[in-house]
């Protein structure tokens, strides 16, 4: 019994990779292409655009949890990640201004204990922008999104403080999870706070829905190597940098 | 215990205002209690739209395609919960209150109970394939990009507690939240039957009361390994209450109301309202348009504590049907319907059968990495299978078992016709 199971989940596999393949030989640049409504925001980034009209350095400072880096060996995660990426394409566009990124990883920590953690983290740091990726520990470990949602209001309100921009990055669009992790309430609840602190909403999850789509990537995969999650790190990383950009109502031919 | 019986089967009525008597409501509300119906005809418009949410809430546990456009979510607050829940109190307040009229509330007690007993083995073996997927996922899937989603496998560390506490209801998986809820429900039938052979009117606004105590004093149970139930059970009992108390007369009773053009519009003007508010959900380039105030009032709108507006949206809903789609409806008869109404009338067996496919169709479009064609059939081929093996258990109940059914008579179709998940 054992072993048929096995066959056939075997069989089916097999019958995955090979109906996978052609998918994964056009291994053409990604296009990152995104649909305009999510990557505008109605919220403002005034700090941002403040540095950036005064030829300020931008400080960026990404406060996430494991889906901001690649676990990669190597560790050549600090540039094949997505804050590495936000960089380079924000040199990219705004040639004239000094941009940093610096990432700060808090791995398997719940919203309520990043917020419980602020003000000891940002001690010292005046970023102009901090961007807060958050939700997905806290949708494994099935939090009550009531306290979710108070979590992550107190940390935006302590992020504030500092005086900083916030922008909220919610948890990556994950179709092999889909049936054990329940995103929707997490998300739901991100959107409120944005909404409430007037703070743009960086919509990861309906980009990567979007790109899985779409075809640009293939989510569902099995594939097991950090290829993928490069290429998708790279979209991310240059979505998040014309997010940025737009959300700070800054028109880059201007700068130059 | 007998005299609880004797007065609920007992005949003055008249002499208890406060009494209301199901059947004689249900039927003619001037005759005496005793003259009640033969058997009453079932109501196939329950049937029909617990098949509907039956199938709504297979689709929707499916990954995002084509078909979820048709689901009733995308079109307003509640979805296809509140019509399970709602019939369920229903159909078994109105089987098991009559159980309870014709052979006592210790027996009725007791067939509820089995009811209990069966959807719980159905739970566990929901959780049993469930298992099975995650493990298989866990041991084949090492995407870089999902080191993190992955910690959702944590659990199958120390198996040993999460399977007890699968047992005892507090771990449930995503998807897996109904069922320990109408577990819960149907526990407090017995408590709720009796109650409304009182005073329906009086149990109704207990319930009320306790939905509103739910929100005031936040009551809620909790899960494993930390959260609360997904469906909370002190707000949902609204709805089940709601549903026993319209089938022991109080739909009778709100005819009027439910006929009067006031609330038709009333209806329809909220249903028009809340589809405008979901398209701003679906298409954001729409967002702009709803004032921020009305956003920040209502938003979010809790699926857990059953959000008054998702309530009213039901109740919106079912004025409209029950205005729209009389009881006599030649359409009920049509073939075209009966794969629905019998989904409908084994609903227990074919809502697991509805989250066993759901998983099944989604570790198919993974390992085929289907595209929208694939997701197309496979949705389309579960709800073939659901309709077909809904035919079978007809099948088993009318020729197969038919000669035990005739031995045990009104009593024993009562089970299944009942509890119906």
């Amino acid at each position: 019994m054992k072993f048929n199971s096995g066959l056939i989940l075997g069989l089916i596999t097999l019958a995955g990779v090979l109906t996978a393949v052609p998918v994964r030989a056009e291994d053409a640049p990604a296009s990152c292409e995104v649909p305009d409504y999510l990557l505008t925001s109605e919220s403002s980034l005034p700090k941002v655009a403040d540095a950036i009209k005064n030829n300020r350095s931008l400080d960026i400072l990404v406060l996430g949890s494991r889906s901001s880096t690649i676990n990669a060996p190597a560790n050549s995660s600090e540039t094949t990640a997505y804050p590495g990426r936000l960089q380079v394409a924000l040199k990219e566009k705004l040639p004239s201004i000094a941009v940093n990124v610096s990432i700060e990883i808090q791995a398997k920590k719940t919203a309520e204990e990043i917020a419980a953690g602020l003000p000891k983290l940002m001690e010292g740091k005046k970023p102009v922008l901090v961007i807060w990726q958050t939700g997905t520990v806290d949708a494994v470990r099935s939090v009550d999104p009531e306290d979710f949602r108070t979590a992550v209001d107190e940390g935006v309100v302590a992020l504030q403080e500092t005086g900083a921009d916030v922008i909220l990055m919610n948890p990556q669009y994950s179709p092999r999870t889909e049936t054990m992790i329940s995103a929707p309430p997490y998300l739901d609840n991100m959107r409120v706070v944005a909404q409430q602190h007037d703070v743009p909403l960086f919509d990861r999850f309906a980009i990567m829905q979007h790109w899985n789509e779409s075809g640009e990537f293939d989510l569902f995969s099995t594939f097991h190597g950090v290829e993928l999650a490069k290429r998708v790190h790279n979209c991310i990383g240059r979505a998040l940098s014309q997010f940025v950009i737009d959300a700070a109502h800054i028109n880059p031919a201007q700068q130059n | 215990m007998t005299s609880v019986a004797d007065q609920i089967s007992g005949p003055p009525l008249a002499a208890n205002a406060g009494v209301v008597a199901p059947d004689a409501l249900l039927a003619q509300p001037e005759a005496p209690a005793i003259a009640r119906p033969v058997a009453a005809e079932r109501e196939l418009r329950l049937d029909l739209f617990r098949g509907l949410a039956l199938w709504l809430i297979f689709i929707d546990h499916l990954p995002q395609n084509l078909l979820t456009w048709l689901t009733i979510r995308n079109y307003g607050f509640s979805d296809a919960t509140e019509i399970f829940i709602f019939i369920s109190g229903y159909t078994a307040s109105f089987v098991y209150g009559r159980a309870m009229r014709d052979v006592g509330f210790v027996v009725a007690t007791a067939r509820i109970l089995r009811r209990v007993w069966q959807i719980y083995v159905a739970h566990v073996f929901l959780f049993t394939i469930f298992l099975a997927e995650i493990s298989y996922v866990a041991t084949s899937f090492e995407n870089p990009l999902y080191s993190e989603e992955m910690g959702i496998m944590d659990f199958l560390k120390e198996p040993d507690v999460t399977i007890v506490q699968a047992l005892l209801l507090r771990f449930r998986p995503v998807n897996m939240d109904v069922l320990p809820l109408y577990i819960v429900l149907m526990l407090f039938l017995p408590l709720i039957l009796w109650l409304m052979k009182r005073s329906a009117d009086l149990t109704l606004a207990l319930s009320a009361i306790l939905y509103a105590a739910t929100w005031e004093f936040d009551l809620y149970l909790s899960a494993y390994p930390n959260g609360f139930w997904a469906f909370n059970p002190f707000a949902w009992q609204l709805l089940f209450v709601f549903g026993a108390w319209c089938a022991q007369g109080g739909a009778k009773r709100m005819s009027r109301l439910l006929s009067s053009p006031i609330t038709l519009w009333i209806s329809i003007g909220y249903l028009l309202f809340a589809f405008l508010v979901t398209l701003t959900w679906y298409w954001p380039q729409l967002g702009h348009l709803m004032p921020r105030r009305l956003e920040q009032w209502m938003y979010p709108i809790s699926k857990t504590d059953l959000d008054v507006l998702r309530f009213a949206h039901f109740l919106a809903l079912a004025a409209v049907t029950v205005r729209f789609l009389p009881k006599d409806w030649p359409g009920l008869k049509s073939p075209w319907l009966r794969p629905l109404i019998m989904c409908g009338q084994h609903s227990l067996e074919i809502f697991c059968l509805g989250v066993f496919l759901a998983f099944a169709g989604h570790f198919l479009l993974a390992e085929l990495s289907g595209g929208a064609a694939l997701h197309f059939v496979i949705s389309i081929s579960g709800i073939l299978i659901m309709s077909a093996a809904a035919w079978l258990f007809s099948w088993y109940k009318h020729s197969a078992d038919k000669s035990t059914s005739r031995t045990k008579g009104t009593g024993g179709n009562a089970d299944m016709a009942g509890g119906g998940a």
